[in-house]
């Protein structure tokens, strides 16, 4: 071992290299694997076509989530080749032996709402899954990023898959959030910042105050975001909070194996000057409540600002044009006042107990604006209990919005959560790419007291009048 | 032995001067419900492709005639987002087997690779030179050397290398692919995982 500082990202990273290719990747091991049915289906068949089996399936968890339903779930799924795709995730997973939590499962969630959860997701662990978003489980100090179906089949067959080391980045973020800023206006101003390919090709560390102050469920909501700016992945340094966070979850460790994990998690950080290939510092005060203009995460501003105009962005004048007409809106226009059509609170960004406290906080005693659509979706069973347990369901219901069952969602319309053509979603999920609510949507980003805000007047509002 | 080796790509090229090409265009997310791995080509930018009718957009520079080849040259950050790789089953089925542009993201590009497509980068300045020419002669070939690790535009002979490490260049010459090369480490493997 070598006694030069390191950062928290090498530690991890160095220590599941299994092998290193000569002017090639690194051959990587991972810890814990979480599938779904989208991504899966053809990294089992690809099994099949080869003769091989899974090599550990006590590390893999399935849970069913993308294209499911969020209303009538104990009802057979409609669409028959969504059902399809639940069918053979149960069939695989029975198949070679790997915990599924289906549709209907007390478990079942959304795959990175589920796994943190169940304590499946660890310090120190890698982590992956054919999804982009698994860089949500970074927040817990482990490496975790989304993979394609060839490595969703590599890591199935094998437990590892081969992985060029990013570069490192650390973004410290430090001082006092202002009243109405969330960790998800924290991430899109960063995001805004950086552009959607600012850390492209790193993996990023989040330091400062900011993180350290920020509970379980805002660093994951950070960490969750850190692929909209390019990064594969990014990580927080556990601490007190995480381990407070962990400690009792079903499948964290226990006993004498708590105390051994504990003491090494404790070792799981950048040791002071540890040298990164980039480093941005943040001020906290400059940081406004968030809400996305255009057709990518990165095309974000202050809530109260006005729309840029495009000799003063990064990149092609066409391709903002282009951008700004799909959304209908033009340079120098406010964001405040524009009409909603539809608010949608969840998905792996925004899904957790925390964002249905914050958006109850602010319709709390308001009701919803009569011609906003709002699907209010949890991301797991477990945190529509919550809900539930903690009378936040009384103040949605006397508001007038409707609590759904949990899953993906509006996030990106594989089930009937679609938007309508040329309508304006105002939705606490992580893109707003063309078409991603539904074909010809409108997305515009922000954090659920933006889109609280939102459903209850029925336009793009100012969080703080409420606060 | 997972799809076509690749060697030398002589071709004209579709041109898509966009910035940031996610991958929900690429394929949106309601064309991912297939459970085998064909017919994505079908929906390749579907919502760019055809209006809500079904009907081609006659702008698009698919259902352009004047286009054609196995090369697509994209504008910066292509295939941002989304990790599907569906995305890139879809621009293989379609028949493309080089991607050219000035940054790809990461996601995309390890995909891309893994299904045999070649994602080619180059300075800005370059593909700014290949847009033009293609503007200039719609049907200019382009050859992608991988051996040479070269790209050139064949009526100039403008030229620029680009970089792919030696593990993955060696797979693509040969149509192996890591599942392959994994297999074959198993008990080295296992050794390991006996470790943690």
């Amino acid at each position: 071992m070598s006694n030069s500082p390191t950062t928290l990202f090498d530690k991890v990273w160095d220590s599941h290299v299994v092998r290193k290719i000569e002017d090639g990747p690194d051959v990587f091991f991972i810890d814990r694997h979480f599938i779904h049915e989208v991504t899966s289906p053809v990294a089992f068949l690809g099994l099949e076509q080869r003769g091989i089996g899974v090599m550990y399936p006590e590390r893999t968890f399935a849970t069913a989530d993308h294209n499911t339903p969020t209303i009538n779930q104990h009802l057979p799924v409609e669409d028959p080749l969504s059902a399809n795709q639940l069918q053979q995730l149960a069939t695989n997973s029975a198949k070679y032996g790997i915990s599924h939590w289906g549709l209907g499962d007390p478990k079942n969630g959304i795959v990175h709402v589920v796994g943190p959860e169940n304590g499946i997701t660890l310090p120190g662990f890698t982590i992956v899954c054919g999804d982009s978003h698994t860089s949500t489980h970074g927040a817990f100090g482990a490496i975790a990023f989304g993979i394609g179906t060839s490595e969703v089949e590599m890591v199935l067959s094998s437990q590892c898959i081969m992985q060029p080391k990013p570069k490192k980045m650390r973004i410290n973020v430090n001082g006092q959030l202002g009243k109405g800023v969330t960790p998800k206006d924290v991430a899109l101003y960063i995001i805004s910042k950086l552009t959607t390919s600012g850390a492209t090709g790193y993996f990023v560390e989040y330091a400062g105050d900011v993180f350290e102050n920020m509970s379980m469920e805002g660093r994951m909501t950070v960490c969750n975001l850190s692929i909209e700016m390019g990064a594969r992945g990014g990580m927080i340094a556990p601490d007190q909070t995480t381990f407070d966070y962990i400690q009792g979850r079903p499948l964290a460790p226990k006993g004498a194996d708590w105390d051994t994990q504990l003491a090494y998690w404790k070792t799981l950080k950048t040791d002071a000057g540890a040298s990164f290939d980039e480093e941005i510092n943040f001020n906290a005060s400059d940081i406004e409540p968030m809400i996305t203009y255009g057709t990518n995460p990165g095309m974000g501003m202050g809530i109260s600002k006005h729309i840029p105009k495009a000799a003063d962005v990064e990149g092609g004048v066409a391709t903002y044009e282009k951008s700004l007409d799909y959304m209908g809106f033009a340079e120098n226009d406010s964001m405040i006042g524009k009409k909603v059509d539809y608010v949608f609170i969840g998905s792996c960004t925004n899904g957790r107990i925390e964002d249905f406290r914050a958006f109850a906080s602010i319709v709390k005693g308001h009701k919803k604006a009569d011609h906003v659509t709002a699907w209010v979706v949890p991301g797991s069973h477990i945190v529509e209990a919550q809900i539930k347990e903690e009378g936040i369901l009384d103040i949605l219901t006397e508001a007038g919005f409707v609590l759904r069952q949990p899953g993906c969602s509006a996030c990106l319309a594989m089930n009937d959560d679609k938007i309508p053509a040329g309508k304006y979603a105002v939705s606490t999920s992580n893109r707003n790419f063309e078409g991603r609510q539904g074909p010809g949507s409108r997305t515009l980003l922000a954090s659920p007291l933006v889109a609280a805000a939102a459903a209850i007047t029925g336009v793009v509002t100012d969080p703080r009048e409420f606060l | 032995m997972a799809y076509d080796s690749f060697s030398v790509l002589k071709s004209s090229a579709v041109p898509m001067p966009i910035e940031n090409v996610d991958t929900d265009q690429i394929i949106p997310a309601r064309f991912l419900k297939a459970t085998e791995r064909k017919g994505f080509g079908d929906n390749l930018f579907r919502d760019w492709r055809y209006d809500k009718n079904d009907q081609p957009k006659q702008d698009f520079v698919l259902n352009n005639p004047t286009y054609s080849g196995k090369i697509l040259v994209g504008g910066k950050n292509f295939g941002s987002g989304s990790s599907r790789e569906h995305a890139a089953w879809a621009i293989y089925d379609y028949g493309f087997r080089c991607v050219v542009s000035s940054f790809f993201a990461d996601i995309f590009r390890g995909n891309a690779i893994n299904v045999g497509i070649l994602p080619v980068q180059v300075s800005p300045e370059f593909l700014h030179e290949i847009f033009t020419a293609i503007e200039k002669d719609p049907k200019t070939e382009l050859v992608v050397d991988l051996p040479a690790q070269t790209i050139t535009i064949s009526a100039t002979g403008a030229s620029e290398s680009f970089a792919i490490n030696g593990y993955k260049k060696h797979n693509l010459l040969n149509g192996f692919d890591d599942i392959d090369y994994l297999q074959a480490m198993k008990s080295e493997i296992a050794d390991f995982a006996s470790k943690r």
